[in-house]
């Protein structure tokens, strides 16, 4: 337990070998082999109530209504050592932590230290410290880095980009359609009505392409029907962007959102509002792993909200904005079955501004360890690039498989 | 340049021109525009409705009828079985019987389907899409959304009464109503937030404030998230919202706004430095008088409108004049529309603007002035191209800037759906016709070549609706 609680200090099994790789070299690798999958989970996941704490000594009085059932008990945590346990409705992700193939990184935090969902997401996203920091978001730049060729690499599904993918690469987008295609004639003639209209050029080619990825890996989509914003269309979602990023020649990066985190009132515990998205956004990347198949292996999976919430239950059962909070870190890639945290403990004095977990880890540190380890992109270019001044959040070793 | 004027009045400020309005507009396309501000016309479509009062009645009664069925559910239920996460689970949804709460969902979705087919059929009939677009832009400003199950019958009414009465007239009433609507103090969770030391709350520890909607009215609503307000002023605005709440839905009136003494925390209140004596309701009166001035309020609403009427990135200068008139009329909201009207810099680039989805759709049914297909099928096409009324994903409502709305699948959809339309008007109108009537002002000689040389009339007829001219405004 203990060295879990101060685990930073006890990483030193570094994996050294997979960093800084040319990035021209880098290039083929990934596009036959690594999948990058970035989650984002908007609206403000509550980290302690996907995952408990439940060993802190003051987890019970600090949670009050909210804590979960302790291990053992009807819907009680899931245990993953003596003092952390997933929420009961991540039963379909907690296979990923008995393999190894999933981990947690806890008491986490972008450099966002305001509480606001569209200024901390927008942080999260563009990669710099501060809100509209950046017209162009994090991935977007890191696929910059490969040069040319990445303008295969990415993909948003959903029917937005998010800023996260935004920039100057050009990056495809899919959902599902129940709308007939179109005679492929047609598409020469969109040419010449759009030329010279770089934002509809774009986004024509990188439509073109991506339809017909789709229907050549996913067949008939008419079946899936328009998918809402929430978190049940992630569920649904994931196991066909699964399947895109499987194709031989499909995507190797993909951003996903997954929506439904805002519990200000009627959280609940391991039934309501926050169970109902926490299965949901399991049974997305449960899917996910299944329909990657063999490319499981070689997959990360992070998923990341934009802020925490307050560790004592607001006055209407639920949770206000705000600051630390925890993200997943999945796939075959990851070395996990693990909670990474530097603990601050849920004292009254402990706490961020009193009522929030206090903030012990960057996220850009794990995110630049991905970028880093799995995408093998060069660190040097990571701090000027991809995350501007975040040399002090170095990036962690031995968060993957060496 | 007259008719490149009125495609600009056509688009930018309103929904896009019926057959014979581009015309009709170009005599004198401000001229147009003020009128409609002085003669707004109340939309045939949404007096057919039962008036908002009756509709949110209907759904507080709906409610508490699903309530009813599902309590009852659980009683005949095994309690073993109605815990989610037990072993018990995967088998015992087979044999739990399918909650009825699902077969009376139908009737809430009928509420939500009669509201959204009117207000999507008051834009294709406006004679004053201005006013509409008014309506859309502040309904969206103050966005309440069926994101949120529990309000799903309540947007439509919500936008019929806090919001068009006042989208020519002062900002601070328009908050008033938004402030006063049960669709707000549900969506944001006002409605139960308890102030800990007031007489319930000192009864019920469990209980207390739940600071959603005191945070949104500050970076959503009024000051914008850089209008210098602190952590400390998010608390003390959802301390002075204690008690905006609504009748219980089981009592007479239910659902109707009611401030509540027995919730409202007690004492002082200090307000981006200002000091608010204990006044009940009178608090949050008196920071709605003082947020709605506030010179931070009227810069983020200036932005807003600049950006939504002008151009993504918005002129500063634009900007300040708007701020500047918000602050001179105290909030008149039809004064800054009149000052839109007259920013020369909404009359340069007649494609500075992408549509939305919605407003693709509006554009392209008016252009055609046919008999619609369903209106039920409209609103299905909405949701199909990611905007169907009353669904924005957050409370900061539906994004502003071409990015949003144009990614590549977006951009294929949006032809495709394009394409299926022209394949059933083909027979009925022409193209270059509807080209004439629309896009041919400001349309690239590439455009009408390309249009010119396709193959068929519903392929003609589908790159006119496909065309850079047709979708940005």
């Amino acid at each position: 337990m203990l060295s879990r609680r101060d685990l930073l200090s006890g990483m030193a099994l570094g994996c050294g070998g997979l960093a800084l790789g040319l990035p021209g070299v880098a290039f083929a690798r990934i596009a036959g082999e690594r999948r990058f999958v970035l989650v984002i989970l908007r609206g403000g996941m509550d980290g302690l109530a996907a995952v408990p704490p439940y060993g802190d000594p003051d987890y019970r009085e600090a949670r009050g209504p909210l804590a979960l059932a302790a291990p053992g008990e009807v819907a009680g945590i899931i245990p993953l050592d003596r003092f952390w346990g997933l929420n009961a409705a991540l039963e379909p992700i907690a296979p990923l932590f008995k393999s190894g193939e999933a981990l947690v990184l806890h008491a986490v935090a972008t450099p966002y230290r305001e509480r606001s969902h569209f200024d901390g997401q927008d942080v999260l996203e563009n990669g710099t410290l501060t809100p509209h920091g950046s017209e162009s978001g994090w991935l977007n730049r890191a696929l910059s880095l490969y040069g040319p060729e990445s303008a295969q690499s990415g993909l948003a599904v959903g029917q937005g980009v998010p800023l996260a993918l935004r920039g100057a690469v050009p990056v495809k987008s899919w959902a599902p359609s129940q709308l007939p295609g179109l005679p492929p004639a047609m598409i020469g003639e969109l040419r010449a009505l759009y030329g010279g209209d770089r934002l509809f050029t774009m986004a024509l080619e990188e439509g073109v392409q991506a339809e017909a990825l789709a229907d050549a890996t996913l067949g008939d989509q008419r079946a899936m029907g328009p998918q809402g914003p929430q978190a049940n269309a992630f569920a649904k979602l994931a196991p066909e962007a699964g399947k895109l990023l499987a194709a031989e020649r499909g995507p190797r990066v993909a951003v996903m959102e997954c929506l439904g985190w805002d519990t200000h009132q009627g959280q609940g515990t391991a039934a309501g509002r926050m169970a109902d998205t926490l299965k949901a956004f399991a049974t997305g990347v449960s899917g996910l792993a299944q329909s990657l198949g063999p490319s499981w292996k070689e997959t990360v999976v992070l998923a990341a909200t934009e802020f925490g919430r307050t560790v004592r239950a607001n006055g209407t059962g639920g949770t206000d904005h705000g600051t630390a909070t925890a993200a997943f870190l999945m796939g075959g890639a990851v070395q996990g079955g693990r909670v990474i945290a530097r603990w601050p403990g849920l004292a009254e004095r402990q706490l961020y501004q009193g009522r929030d977990l206090a903030p012990t880890l960057d996220l850009r540190a794990a995110l630049k360890a991905v970028l880093r380890d799995h995408l093998e992109l060069p660190a040097e270019a990571l701090d000027r690039v991809v995350f501007p001044q975040s040399a002090q959040a170095k990036p962690l070793d031995g968060l993957l498989r060496a | 340049m007259a008719l490149e004027q009125a495609f600009i009045a056509a688009n930018r400020f309103g929904l896009g021109p019926r057959p014979g309005d581009l015309r009709r507009i170009a005599a004198d396309p401000r001229g147009w525009l003020r009128q409609q501000l002085a003669a707004p016309q109340y939309p045939a479509a949404l007096a057919g409705l039962p008036p908002p009062r009756v509709q949110v009645e209907r759904f507080f009664a709906l409610r508490r009828e699903i309530q009813e069925e599902r309590k009852d559910l659980a009683r005949r239920t095994p309690v073993a079985m109605q815990r989610p996460g037990t072993m018990a689970e995967a088998g015992a949804e087979a044999t739990v019987p399918k909650a009825p709460a699902a077969g009376l969902a139908a009737p809430v979705r009928e509420l939500y389907l009669a509201e959204a087919i009117a207000r999507t059929r008051a834009a294709i009939d406006s004679p004053t899409p201005l006013v509409e677009r008014l309506v859309a832009f502040w309904s969206n400003h103050f966005t309440v959304s069926i994101q949120r199950a529990a309000i799903a019958g309540l947007c439509g009414p919500f936008e019929r009464e806090a919001i068009r009465p006042h989208v020519l007239g002062r900002f601070a009433e328009m908050l008033n109503a938004v402030l006063r609507h049960p669709a707000m103090l549900l969506y944001l969770d006002n409605a139960r937030s308890i102030g800990p030391n007031s007489l319930a709350g000192t009864r019920n520890p469990d209980k207390g404030i739940n600071e959603n909607l005191g945070r949104e009215l500050l970076e959503l609503h009024t000051l914008g998230v850089n209008g210098g307000y602190t952590q400390k002023d998010v608390e003390a605005m959802a301390r002075m919202l204690t008690g905006w709440s609504i009748v219980p839905p089981a009592q007479p009136g239910g659902g109707d706004f009611h401030f509540a003494p027995r919730i409202h925390e007690p004492g002082p209140k200090t307000l981006l430095g200002v000091s608010y004596r204990e006044g009940g309701m009178e608090e949050v009166q008196a920071a709605i008088s003082a947020l709605a001035r506030h010179p931070a309020t009227a810069h983020h609403l200036a932005e807003k409108l600049a950006r939504h009427f002008i151009a993504d990135d918005p002129p500063a200068a634009a900007v300040s004049r708007l701020a500047a008139v918000y602050q001179r009329s105290d909030g008149d909201l039809a004064a800054l529309a009149r000052e839109l009207i007259d920013a020369p810099e909404a009359w340069r680039d007649p494609l500075a603007k992408v549509k939305t989805p919605n407003d693709f759709v509006v554009s392209l049914v008016r252009a055609t002035a046919l008999s619609l297909p369903e209106p039920r099928v409209l609103v299905q096409s909405l949701r199909v191209l990611g905007q169907a009324p009353f669904a924005a994903p957050s409370p900061a409502g539906w994004p502003d800037r071409a990015a949003d709305w144009l990614a590549p699948e977006a951009l294929m959809h949006r032809i495709e759906w394009a394409g299926a339309a022209a394949h059933r008007l083909a027979g009925v109108v022409s193209a270059d016709a509807i080209a004439e009537e629309t896009i041919a002002p400001v349309a690239a000689p590439a455009t009408l070549k390309t249009v010119a040389s396709a193959d068929g009339p519903a392929a003609k007829l589908t790159l006119v609706f496909a065309s850079r001219e047709f979708q940005r405004r």
